[in-house]
């Protein structure tokens, strides 16, 4: 089959779905391609790379859409495009599903397979083909280097004969994939990174980055970012007050802030309000990289870089990918080529759309002329769920009390069971027994109870000198020895005068060693 | 007339006990409590040797000193770190003049049973005691004195195993021999048929047979007990001497030796119910041996094991503010305590906050880490138990485990079907940073494979904990 690349149509777009590289990985596959002549003269590829790496050069657009089986290609395709589709062709893209449905209903009426890039499930698997975070990466970097441009200052604190120049310190909201990206570029330049997530299981991974997480005062059990495919969600008005007053309060002190907040399928969430932007300092700088869903930033002009009244510029670019087209096209090539890889698990050039496959299924948006977004759920999760911790419930004074009383009554119950079923004992031994026994039976009972009320209150440090020091009084078996040793019979002195000497060594070692022991307890 | 006194003194020595044993609530009235076991002690001894029965008062008098030499030259010269096995050493003496005195009692009573009426009369102290009972008091005493035998027999040979499992003469792993607890059962029925056979006839056969069944029982119990449960045994055992002094005391109607017995036998069984507690183990599944009750397959451990040299471990005990020390048993064999110590004070006096995390079955004896600690002169002040130190992890920079493992083991928490699952552990993973000092990649005497190890921020310090210490201690100034 043959994989074809047509030019971008989309004006200012410099990206291309395949490069030198990725049509000779293509190949290995089983796969002819082509390309459209001088697709590829924005991204810093000409036609003489491709023709060297073996991809054929069709003039036209038109034709190459006629000859190509699989047409992979960058940007969301417009009609003229979508026309072109056939029964037997599959188109691998940016879609945008959620907010194409025109665009679905062509390909469907076509019957041409649609597989959208950005529908690429979140699992470690399909990494590889995630072009959303090849893209979101190159836009966190240029996001930092656009701010840089704009920026009149260092990014680095310095000390030079000239005098102190202070560090930039760069405020990022939003610590996806782009964010992340953002947050590395700007510590490597030498700001002060501050960063921000409604996710608080992120904050590990901002530190790690060497930005400082910008924590709110605000408890509120945190949407476990697991169950949104790892994506953000929408937040609470009470916790989204907290969050704009933690933001006004960094204003006045931050030079740069990157927002990155997108939620899936939303207009971006307002997070950079018109009062913030005029309480920052002249020359600082506002990136918004959530302009293409307006902004994330109210003032922010979609594709264009304004300067407000006090002197803030604000960049509203949606074209940062494009802007760094080789590295973008290099990694984009490379996401496609691993989802063909995927689609060609015989490696024999021919295309096999498995719909039982998670990721295959997940990006495909229409298939044999059926639209089949949105996709099901996925089989495995994309993050393994946080367990549930269990809180200990806050209790009221009454459930307390109650508790309390609970606790009592068992405790009384416990202990008057104890007592009664103790002493019915206790009345049984002396129906049968004589009594001597009782007598001495009382002393025992009332000193086993002495010694649990005792030995409760020994320390836990002193345990070990508790055992030397039982371990002496037990020596107290010697009384019997002693008693005993006076009879007349050889052999019960011999037995006596044993146990006595054995007792003996246990009296002396028993006590000195806990002396000694006792003695080295000190304090500082 | 010596008689009452006799009583008196032993009214006065048992309430001398009493006091010693509670003055043990705190490090600095304990030094006191010492002192009235002592005076108690001798006041027993002398009032028995004054009182009634006694006689050979020479002999008697030589043999305690000269068993008080022996005593007194092993308490200057036990180290610290073998203290577990001095316990269990001693307690098998104990069990065994228990052992003698009921065998004793069992001579002395066949004697008089054979003289008549009017020999009888004549005689006095233990004896007289004996002629002047009754058919039914003859009864009671076999079966106290047979019961008394029979658990310093346990007490006996189940010491001498400990004393060899700690001493590391006899191997530490849980063994038992084919037959298992059927082994044991069936030697306490033997026993049982013994005392009943012994109750009936009064020979020396039934007696001896169970003395016999009895020293098997505590060989093979204690055999069959790993080394990491020995806190628990030596609290057992202690228990133990406690009940057969009481039972001898029973049988020769001596009222000092039964509360004394009772004393130690509670002391003993409070402690061990609190080092199962500890472990969150049934004393039964203690005593049965081994571990028990897991339900299912062990959580993977993910990770690897990331070592550390002596450098960066000083680097990072420099830049520390709060340090919490965990010591385990593995600092004991190493005999690291003094370096440990060393560390301590080297550290505190660059103005760190060091403490110490003392878990309450950490090494093989109930307060063993205090002993050691104490030892090498770390104020005990700043030594915690479990319970108040837990809560301060996630504010320390470091944690330190010297040769702990199964009570830092956070698979206790996080993996239900661990064999140690619901036990409580110090979360030492939850300060910024764990160094563990340990021998190799082994795991600890449970054999357990321990998830902290592979954590994030834990770095091994492998190594003897000795070594280890001497070689960080050159870094640190």
């Amino acid at each position: 089959m043959k994989i074809g690349t047509p030019k971008e149509v989309f004006d200012g777009e410099n990206r291309v779905a395949m490069t030198p590289d990725s049509a000779k990985q293509l190949q290995k596959l089983g796969y002819t391609c082509a390309i459209e002549s001088g697709a590829g003269a924005k991204a810093g590829f000409s036609d003489a790379d491709y023709e060297a790496a073996g991809v054929e050069i069709i003039k036209t657009a038109a034709a190459l859409w006629k000859e190509a089986d699989i047409v992979a290609k960058v940007r969301q395709p417009n009609e003229t495009e979508l026309k072109r589709l056939t029964k037997t062709k599959t188109l691998i893209s940016f879609f945008n599903p959620g907010g194409n449905e025109a665009g679905m209903e062509l390909a469907k009426s076509k019957g041409a397979n649609v597989i959208a890039m950005e529908m690429v499930p979140r699992i470690s698997r399909a990494q590889k083909m995630d072009a959303l975070s090849s893209m979101a990466n190159i836009a966190g970097y240029r996001a930092v280097i656009e701010a840089g441009n704009n920026f009149g200052r260092f990014f680095t604190g310095q000390i030079t004969a000239a005098g102190k120049v202070p560090p930039a310190k760069v405020l990022v909201v939003g610590a996806g994939v782009a964010g992340l990206a953002a947050i590395g570029t700007s510590t490597s330049l030498g700001a002060i990174t501050l960063a921000f997530d409604v996710r608080p299981e992120v904050a590990e991974q901002v530190e790690s980055m060497g930005a400082e997480f910008v924590y709110l005062d605000f408890e509120e059990e945190a949407a476990d970012g697991a169950s949104t495919g790892g994506y953000a969600s929408v937040q609470s008005e009470e916790f989204r007050n907290a969050q704009l007053a933690k933001f006004r309060e960094l204003a006045p002190e931050v030079d740069i802030v990157i927002t990155t907040a997108l939620i899936p399928n939303r207009e971006a969430p307002e997070l950079w309000t018109k009062d913030m932007v005029e309480a920052m300092k002249p020359g600082s700088v506002i990136v918004d990289l959530a302009a293409e869903k307006g902004g994330n930033c109210k003032l922010t002009v979609a594709d264009e870089k304004i300067v407000t009244d006090n002197g803030v510029t604000i960049i509203g670019y949606t074209d940062f990918p494009s802007r760094m087209a080789a590295q973008a096209s290099t990694l984009y090539a490379t996401n496609i080529r691993h989802m063909m890889t995927d689609l060609t698990p015989e490696k024999d050039g021919q295309i096999v759309h498995d719909m039982e496959d998670d990721v295959i299924r997940g990006a495909t948006v229409t298939f044999e002329g059926d639209i089949t977004f949105p996709p099901p759920p996925p089989k495995i999760q994309a993050i393994a769920a946080q367990p549930k911790k269990e809180e200990p419930k806050e209790l009221t004074p009454e459930e307390k009390r109650a508790a309390e009383t609970a606790a009592f009554k068992a405790q009384t119950k416990q202990q008057v069971t104890l007592l009664a079923v103790g002493a019915a004992l206790l009345l049984g031994v002396g129906l049968v027994a004589p009594a001597s026994f009782m007598q001495h039976f009382i002393v025992f009972v009332l000193a086993v109870f002495v010694g649990f009320q005792v030995i409760w209150n020994v320390s836990h440090s002193l345990h070990t000198p508790l055992m030397a020091v039982t371990n002496a009084i037990s020596s107290i078996i010697i009384l019997g020895a002693l008693m005993q040793i006076g009879s007349g019979s050889f052999l019960v002195i011999l037995l006596a005068a044993a146990s006595v000497f054995m007792a003996g060594i246990n009296i002396f070692g028993g006590f000195l060693v806990t002396r000694r022991m006792l003695a080295m307890f000190q304090k500082s | 007339m010596e008689f009452g006194f006799t009583t008196a003194a032993y009214v006065v020595a048992a309430v001398l006990f009493i006091l010693s044993l509670g003055g043990l609530s705190g490090q600095e009235s304990a030094k006191r409590a010492v002192w009235y076991g002592i005076v108690g002690m001798a006041l027993a001894v002398f009032a028995t040797l004054i009182g009634p029965g006694a006689g050979l008062w020479l002999l008697s008098v030589v043999l305690i000193a000269a068993g008080g030499m022996i005593g007194y030259y092993v308490a200057q010269k036990v180290q610290m770190t073998e203290m577990p096995q001095l316990v269990a050493a001693m307690h098998s003496l104990v069990g065994l003049a228990a052992v003698f005195v009921g065998f004793n009692a069992h001579l002395e009573l066949g004697n008089v049973m054979a003289m008549d009426h009017h020999a009888r009369e004549g005689l006095e102290g233990f004896a007289a005691l004996l002629a002047h009972k009754s058919p039914v008091e003859v009864s009671i005493l076999k079966v106290e004195l047979a019961l008394g035998i029979w658990i310093g027999a346990v007490t006996f040979t189940g010491s001498i195993i400990a004393y060899g499992k700690l001493a590391g003469k006899v191997s530490s792993a849980a063994t038992k021999l084919p037959g298992g607890h059927v082994l044991n059962a069936g030697a306490a029925i033997i026993s049982v048929l013994c005392l009943v056979w012994y109750f009936s006839s009064g020979a020396f056969l039934p007696l001896m047979i169970l003395t016999l069944m009895a020293l098997f029982i505590g060989y093979h119990l204690i055999m069959g007990i790993g080394g990491a449960d020995m806190p628990v045994v030596v609290s057992m055992l202690n228990s133990y001497s406690g009940w057969a002094a009481a039972a001898i005391g029973f049988s020769l109607g001596n009222d000092l030796l039964i509360v004394v017995g009772a004393l130690v036998g509670s002391s003993g069984a409070i402690l061990s119910y609190i080092m199962c507690k500890a472990m969150n183990r049934s004393f039964i599944s203690v005593i049965l041996g081994g571990f028990g009750g897991t339900t299912g397959p062990a959580m993977e451990v993910e990770g690897e094991q990331v070592a550390i040299d002596a450098e960066g471990v000083a680097t990072a005990l420099d830049e520390a503010d709060s340090i919490i020390i965990i010591p385990g048993y593995g600092m004991a064999v190493a005999q690291a305590q003094q370096n440990v110590a060393e560390l301590t004070r080297r550290l505190r006096a660059k103005g760190k906050e060091v403490r110490f995390a003392i878990h309450p079955v950490a090494g093989r004896l109930p307060g063993h880490m205090n002993v050691l600690l104490a030892e090498a002169k770390v104020p005990y002040d700043i030594v915690m138990e479990m319970d108040e130190i837990n809560d301060d992890f996630p504010e320390t920079d470091v944690a330190i485990v010297i040769g702990s493992n199964d009570i830092v083991n956070p698979a206790a928490q996080e993996d239900p079907n661990s064999p140690i699952a619901g036990m409580p552990v110090l979360e030492c993973w939850k300060a910024k940073q764990v160094f563990v000092s340990k021998r190799g990649q082994g795991t600890g005497y449970s054999g357990i494979e321990n998830p902290l190890f592979f954590k994030e921020n834990t770095r091994m310090f492998y190594g003897d904990a000795k070594a280890s210490l001497d070689t960080l201690l050159t870094l640190i100034n």
